[in-house]
C-alpha cells in the first residue's frame, strides 16, 4: 500500500463516517426485470448484499376469479398466467379437469395436445434465451428469435385464431381439429429449424461475451435446487434429472422418445444449455407426433362435456339442448379434489382443483414454477455485482404473468 | 492448448459470430414486412373485432338467445331482448365492450346462428375509451363490412367446426 493511500485512509478514519449499504430500487419499470419485478437490492457498492423480489404488481386475482366462472370460462384464464407458454397451462388445467370427470381425451387430441405443448415450449425456450442474452448484451439473437417465434405464432394462428391467448385445449380435447395442411407445413419447419438453433448455438454458446456474463453466475447447488423447490430447466440446471413428462407421464408423453438434458453446474450457463438442449428434445418430440398422428375425433363424443359438432346441433333437437346447457349453465364435475402437475417449459406447472359436484370450481388453487425460482434470486446473486443480478433473473425464465397471477 | 491459445488471442468464436450476422445482413431474404402496406398471413380462424351478421336478405341473424351473454367470461356483452312488432324476437340492445372482451371466442362458438363472429379485423385502434364501447349499430355496420370475408372463412371452417 503506497504512503497516500494510507494517509488517506487516516483521515477516513478520523472522520468516522460508515456508509451502510446503500438501497435500491430495480424496477417495476426496469426493461431487465421482463415485465413488473421490482426489486429491493441492499448493496455493498457494486456488490449485492441482499435481493428482496416485490411481487403482486401484476395480481389480476386469477385463482378467485376462476371460482365464479364455470369450467369453459376458466380456460382463458389460463392463458394469461404464463403469456409467453399458454397452451402449456391450459393443458394442466385440461387434465385436472378430465381427472375429476373421469374422461379419457381421443387419441388424436392426446397427439395434438402433445404437439401444441412442445411447440410452445419451444416457443417459450426461444423467448427466454433470446431476452436472456439481450440483457447481458446480445441483441441480435433477439431480432432473429423473434424471427423463428413468428413461424411458431402462426400456427397457433391456424390451429385456434388467436397468435397467443389460444383457449384451444379443452377439458375433453381440444377446441378443434387442425386444419389441413397444418401438419405438412409443422413438419417442415420442425426440419429447418435446427439450423436457426445452430446459428443461435455459434453466437452464443462459445461466446466469450456470453460466458463472462453467465459461468458461475446465480449458481444453485443441486441441495439447494431442491430445497428452494426448483422444478424444470431450473432444477435440471442444477444436475437433477427431474422431468413430470417421463417420471408421470400425461396424454401420449409415454410413447414419446425423448431424452432429459441435465445441467452440471447449476449455474446461469447450465441453464441456458439446458434450454438450448430442450428444444431439441421438443422438436424429437414433435417430429414423432407429427408422424403418428392418428384420424379420429379430437375430442370426447360425450355430449354432456364438449359441444357436439355444429352440423349435428343445426338437425337434432337432442344435440341443441346440450348445446344450449355446455354454454349456459356448464358441465358439473363430480365433488372431488386433483392435484395435477404437468412439466410446462419453466417448470412443474400445477393446478389443485376443487370440486363440490357444481359447476364452478370450488378453488383452483395455481402451483407456478416461477414463483419457487423468484424466491431464489436472494441466494443467488448475493456476493454478486449489479450486472449478475440481471443474468440471473434472466436465466431463470421469469414471467409475472403467472407469479403474481 | 495451443488451439485454446489462438481461440482466445484470435477472438475464434467472435468473429465467426460477426461472420454469421454479416451472412444475414447481406445474404438473406428480408423478414420484415412493410407493416400498414404490407400485412401478414391471417388464418379463416383469427379471432378479432367482432361482426353482427345479417341473412343475405338482411335480417339480422340474431334471435336473442342471449348465450354469447351467458358463455362471455369477461362479462363484455350486454342484451336487452323484446319481441318485434311482426312478433319474431329480436334484440333490442346489443353492447360490447370491447375493453373488457378477452377475445377468447366463446362467444362466436356458442352462438347457434353464426350471428355473432368474431372476424378479421384487427385495427380497430381508437383514440377513445368510450368509442370502444360497441352498440348494435356499430356491430351491425361491421358485419356489413367484413361480410364478404367472414362468410368465405366460415365456408372454410365449417368442416371444422
Amino acid at each position: 500500500m503506497s504512503k497516500t493511500v494510507a494517509a488517506a485512509n487516516q483521515i477516513d478514519v478520523k472522520n468516522e463516517t460508515h456508509i451502510k449499504p446503500y438501497t435500491m430500487n430495480f424496477g417495476p419499470q426496469h426493461p431487465a426485470a421482463h415485465g413488473v419485478l421490482r426489486l429491493v437490492l441492499e448493496m455493498e457498492g457494486e456488490v449485492v448484499e441482499r435481493a428482496d423480489p416485490h411481487i403482486g404488481l401484476l395480481h389480476r386475482g386469477t385463482e378467485k376469479l376462476i371460482e365464479y366462472k364455470t369450467y369453459t370460462q376458466a380456460t382463458p384464464y389460463f392463458d394469461r398466467l404464463d403469456y409467453v407458454a399458454p397452451m402449456n397451462q391450459e393443458h394442466t388445467f385440461a387434465l385436472a379437469v378430465e381427472k375429476l370427470l373421469g374422461i379419457t381425451v381421443p387419441e388424436r387430441g392426446q397427439y395434438i395436445r402433445v404437439l401444441f405443448a412442445e411447440l410452445t415450449r419451444i416457443l417459450n425456450h426461444i423467448l427466454n434465451i433470446t431476452t436472456f442474452a439481450l440483457d447481458v448484451g446480445a441483441i441480435t439473437p433477439a431480432l432473429w428469435g423473434f424471427e423463428e417465434r413468428e413461424k411458431g405464432m402462426e400456427f397457433y394462428d391456424r390451429v385456434c385464431g388467436a397468435r397467443l391467448h389460444a383457449n384451444y385445449f379443452r377439458p375433453g380435447g381440444v377446441a378443434m381439429d387442425m386444419p389441413a395442411g397444418l401438419a405438412q407445413d409443422m413438419m417442415e419447419w420442425t426440419e429447418q429449424f435446427p439450423a436457426f438453433l445452430k446459428d443461435l448455438d455459434t453466437l452464443l454458446t462459445d461466446n466469450r461475451i456470453f460466458k463472462q456474463r453467465t459461468v458461475d453466475i446465480g449458481v444453485a447447488s443441486p441441495e439447494q435446487a431442491l430445497d428452494w423447490g426448483f422444478s424444470g430447466p431450473m432444477l435440471r440446471g442444477s444436475g437433477i434429472a427431474w422431468d413430470l413428462r417421463k417420471s408421470q407421464p400425461y396424454d401420449v408423453y409415454a410413447k414419446m422418445d425423448f431424452d432429459i438434458p441435465v445441467g452440471k453446474t447449476g449455474d446461469c450457463y447450465a441453464r441456458y444449455l439446458v434450454r438450448m438442449a430442450e428444444m431439441k428434445e421438443s422438436l424429437k418430440i414433435m417430429q414423432q407426433c407429427l408422424r403418428n398422428l392418428p384420424d379420429g375425433p379430437v375430442r370426447s363424443n360425450d355430449y354432456k362435456i364438449s359441444p357436439p359438432p355444429r352440423a349435428e346441433m343445426k338437425n337434432s333437437m337432442e344435440a341443441l339442448i346440450h348445446h344450449f346447457k355446455l354454454y349456459t349453465e356448464g358441465y358439473h364435475v363430480p365433488a372431488g379434489e386433483t392435484y395435477t402437475a404437468t412439466e410446462a417449459p419453466k417448470g412443474e406447472f400445477g393446478v389443485y382443483l376443487v370440486s363440490d359436484g357444481t359447476n364452478k370450481p370450488y378453488r383452483c388453487h395455481i402451483k407456478a414454477p416461477g414463483f419457487a425460482h423468484l424466491q431464489a434470486l436472494d441466494f443467488m446473486s448475493r456476493g454478486h455485482m449489479l450486472a449478475d443480478v440481471v443474468s440471473n433473473i434472466g436465466s431463470m425464465d421469469i414471467v409475472f404473468g403467472e407469479i403474481d397471477r | 492448448m495451443i488451439k485454446n491459445f489462438l481461440n482466445s488471442f484470435l477472438l475464434i468464436e467472435i468473429v465467426k459470430g460477426m461472420a454469421l450476422t454479416l451472412k444475414y445482413m447481406f445474404f438473406m431474404p428480408r423478414v420484415t414486412i412493410n407493416y400498414p402496406y404490407e400485412k401478414g398471413p391471417l388464418s379463416p380462424r383469427f379471432r378479432g373485432e367482432h361482426a353482427l351478421r345479417r341473412y343475405p336478405n338482411g335480417e339480422e341473424r340474431c334471435i336473442a338467445c342471449k348465450l354469447c351473454e351467458a358463455i362471455c367470461p369477461a362479462l363484455a356483452i350486454t342484451i336487452e331482448a323484446e319481441p318485434r312488432e311482426d312478433g319474431s324476437r329480436r334484440t333490442t340492445r346489443y353492447d360490447i365492450d370491447m375493453t373488457k372482451c378477452i377475445y377468447c371466442g366463446l362467444c362466436q362458438e356458442a352462438c347457434p346462428v353464426d350471428a355473432i363472429v368474431e372476424g378479421p379485423n384487427f385495427e380497430f385502434a381508437t383514440e377513445t375509451r368510450e368509442e370502444l364501447y360497441y352498440n348494435k349499430e356499430k356491430l351491425l355496420e361491421n358485419g356489413d363490412r367484413w361480410e364478404a370475408q367472414i362468410a368465405a372463412n366460415l365456408a372454410k371452417e365449417a368442416a371444422y367446426r
